[in-house]
């Protein structure tokens, strides 16, 4: 299905542009109407009035472009094209300005559209304009309560008024509460949103009724006020999660889910991921990933499987060799077979043990619905025994009515449902401040009940490339030229540690075997040992130099640790929680980091699998565990894992199965967003209280009918604002 | 107080027409991109674009 779609949209593109090369994006074209197409891109660096002018002046300027409208809250472009456009002209021409360019895949182009939030921003606008213009007819009846002159029929009047606003704007308003109560019924279960509708229903009709028998209590404000409140709330969730939606997509494109398809002509072809199948070739360039398992073709290379493995030595390939999906490509140009598709790669597999991991985790019931199963059965008992405590006691039945109905609206969870989202707004926003992104609300409680860090190594307590061991600062100087001219991550960490200098000309580099260079004294070559003719030797990463007389000399690299790790561990301790090494990598590299950070508890060369039962080791034992971790063989355990925390340099599916992302450069902040979860939950905690002691004394005073619609609008907006306020300390926080 | 016929309606009305207000620019995208709206009036250009 989605393979013919793509060759339709394929075959309906572009005519080939003379003269330029690059890959052929037409498969991420949207068509917009006869002869129009849109594509949609993912621009980063630009962030500033010149850069919009920058890039939809150059594109005005390019041909076949005819509009072009960045959005700079989001970073992305829209660039509709005339019918002979070519989109493969417009990533070049913003690259060659400097900003550079990511298709979107179109279907999730067309989800960037945010219909819910519309929907409550137009529901909150509705109760606000409801709640404060029915209140203009409402406080004339309350002057009226207080002994002031208000004769029987402006009262009526004035009710019908507040009734004329109040009624349906509470009902538009409401029809979010109402759906999702009514989803709920039907599923057998009672939620929040099923005592919020009772009470709104209840209060409308009771109200009606009242002004109809011209009696002096109605609750029409009060009901379009406790959803306005509510919305605020609602609103307000919705908002953290759709802001950790848009960053996770927006990380999820940038490391583009594509590959570059080679025809049997030789031209290349860009083409979303899930259109690639079994027998295509693929190229893949240094640098990138390899994009679904394949075997090689033409090429030698050297590939990372550092994020697979989470082994940090370079493996050789030459063609027959497999290589697995999320492989980082490093030194030379591979032409590969894909041997699956997308759904069939190793990614897929782990993807798979991915949603089991999901699973387990909808067994979390979150404070707020924890709340709301002791809250919702204690309310509906207390309104019925109000009923019919009053009925036996002689209350007439329109008296006991109204009365419980005071009991539903004054217990009104707006309190409630006001706790938790402003605790989490506000613990969200004092994170992403710091560069931590909260994927969701549930993962910040996850993470304040952690009392245990599985740490993986590379990439987190290690800088996850390599750095050159202590050498003689002439040797280094001598192999420096040639280093510096080549791209490979051994020769980079080597020209690092000699500092600015002179590269060799004419250079040529063998793929995934060296660099050469002949000077006037001779030849000169780094690389392999083989490759230079040293003795091959131990298990260690190294390179080594051959000089123009022949002198040979070695250089070891290891994974150099990060410095905050060390202290990052301390900081852990202090707050009692203990840590575990998780490694995939061989024995010897694990204990020194280890030795390093002092975490005596670490385990090696462990499979994802292996990962996994570790961590179900742990919760045997009662642990509630953080799982930090980058790489493709951690995204298991990241999923299994009480919460997962993963670095903003991890892969994609890492970050989208990790509760929390945090900048990979400041493993300390990890220390950070917990103490912010922890007072998210204590302020959650401390909300909770409020709303029970309120509810503890409004209650019973409306089952007694202390309560007329005047106290009731008094102490719910006072109790929302009380909790809304003490959620807010938690921003003061985070100002450092 | 039958001044109240003719204020209450004309305040409701106020009142509706800045929810309506606000209903248009919901409907017109105006809340995609506040930062980019913010920056767009920096920009010098001869010839205004709009959308």
């Amino acid at each position: 299905m989605a393979l013919t779609e793509g060759e339709a949209q394929t075959s309906a593109g572009a005519p080939p542009d003379e003269g330029v090369g690059g890959p052929d994006l037409s498969a991420y074209l949207t068509e917009t109407g006869p002869g129009g197409r849109r594509l949609d891109l993912l621009v980063s660096g630009a962030h500033c009035a010149a850069c919009i002018a920058r890039i939809e002046g150059e594109l005005a300027d390019t041909p076949g472009v005819a509009s072009a409208r960045l959005n700079l809250s989001t970073g992305r472009l829209a660039v509709g094209l005339e019918p002979e456009g070519d989109p493969g002209r417009v990533v070049r021409a913003l690259d060659r300005i400097g900003y550079p360019a990511t298709p979107y895949d179109p279907d999730s182009a067309r989800q960037a559209q945010d219909r819910e939030g519309r929907e409550l921003a137009m529901a909150l606008a509705v109760a606000g304009f409801g709640a404060g213009n029915a209140m203009i007819f409402s406080v004339p009846v309350w002057a009226g309560l207080f002994g002031q002159e208000l004769g029987p029929a402006t009262r009526t009047f004035m009710q019908w008024a507040s009734a004329g606003v109040g009624a349906p704007c509470a009902v538009f308003a409401g029809m979010v509460f109402f759906r999702s109560a009514w989803k709920a019924l039907r599923a057998g279960r009672a939620n929040m949103d099923v005592p919020i509708s009772i009470g709104v229903i209840l209060t409308l009709v009771v109200s009606f009724q009242e002004t109809l028998l011209m009696g002096r209590d109605t609750y029409f404000d009060a009901a379009v006020t406790l959803l306005f409140l509510l919305l605020i709330g609602r609103w307000m969730d919705h908002a953290l999660r759709r802001r950790a939606r848009s960053a996770a997509a927006d990380l999820l494109a940038l490391q583009a889910p594509s590959a570059v398809l080679l025809a049997e002509d030789g031209t290349e072809r860009m083409s979303p991921l899930r259109l690639v199948r079994p027998g295509d070739r693929l190229r893949v360039r240094p640098g990138e990933r390899v994009p679904v398992d394949g075997v090689v073709e033409t090429g030698e290379s050297e590939i990372d499987n550092a994020l697979l493995t989470g082994e940090t030595t370079p493996q050789p390939v030459h063609p027959g060799v497999t290589c697995r999906a999320g492989a980082l490509n490093l030194t030379g140009l591979l032409t590969l077979r894909a041997e699956a598709a997308c759904e069939d790669s190793t990614l897929a597999r782990i993807a798979r043990l991915v949603e089991s991991g999901a699973q387990f985790r909808s067994t979390y019931v979150q404070l707020a619905d924890k709340a709301a199963a002791i809250y919702v059965p204690v309310v509906h008992t207390a309104a019925a025994l109000t009923f019919v405590v009053a009925w036996m006691l002689g209350i007439p039945v329109r008296e006991a009515v109204l009365r419980a109905a005071t009991v539903l609206i004054v217990t009104c969870p707006c309190a409630l449902g006001l706790a938790v989202p402003a605790v989490q707004v506000a613990a969200a926003s004092r994170l992403f401040r710091r560069g931590v992104l909260v994927k969701s609300g549930a993962g910040l409680e996850r993470l304040a009940e952690a009392d245990h860090v599985a740490f993986d190594k590379t990439g987190v307590l290690t800088e996850g490339r390599p750095r050159l061991l202590n050498a003689d600062p002439t040797d280094i100087a001598r192999a420096a030229p040639l280093a510096r001219a080549s791209s490979h991550p051994l020769a980079r960490a080597l020209a690092e540690a000699a500092g600015e200098g002179p590269a060799a000309t004419g250079a040529i580099e063998i793929a995934g075997q060296g660099i050469e260079a002949r000077a006037e004294a001779g030849l000169m070559r780094l690389g392999r040992a083989a490759f230079v003719g040293a003795p091959l030797s131990g298990n260690q990463t190294e390179l080594w130099f051959r000089d123009a007389d022949g002198a040979l000399f070695r250089f070891a690299f290891a994974d150099a640790l990060r410095p905050e790790a060390v202290g990052l561990v301390a900081a852990l301790a202090e707050r009692g929680l203990s840590a575990s090494i998780l490694s995939g990598d061989v024995e010897a590299a694990t204990l020194r980091v280890a030795g390093r950070v002092g975490i005596p508890d670490w385990r090696a060369g462990l499979t994802p699998q292996g990962k996994v039962e570790a961590l179900d080791d742990l919760k045997a034992a009662g642990r509630r565990v953080l799982m930090v971790g980058d790489g493709l063989n951690d995204v298991a355990a990241l999923s299994h894992a009480h919460v997962s925390m993963a670095p903003g340099t991890a892969l994609d599916a890492s970050q989208s199965a990790a509760d929390l992302v945090y900048p990979a450069d400041h493993p300390e902040r990890i220390a950070e967003a917990i103490d912010t979860a922890r007072a998210a939950r204590r302020r959650a905690m401390e909300n909770f209280a409020f709303a029970a002691l309120y509810n503890l004394v409004a209650g019973p005073a409306a089952m007694l009918g202390f309560v007329n619609p005047f106290v009731a609008a008094l102490a719910m907006s006072g109790s929302s604002l009380v909790v809304t306020l003490n959620a807010l300390r938690l921003l003061n926080g985070g100002r450092r | 107080m039958s001044i109240i016929v003719i204020l209450a309606p004309f305040s409701l009305a106020l009142a509706l027409l800045g929810l309506a207000a606000f209903w248009w620019t919901l409907r017109n995208d105006q809340y995609e991109d506040p930062q980019g709206d913010a920056s767009r009036i920096l920009i010098e250009d001869p010839e205004d674009r709009p959308l």
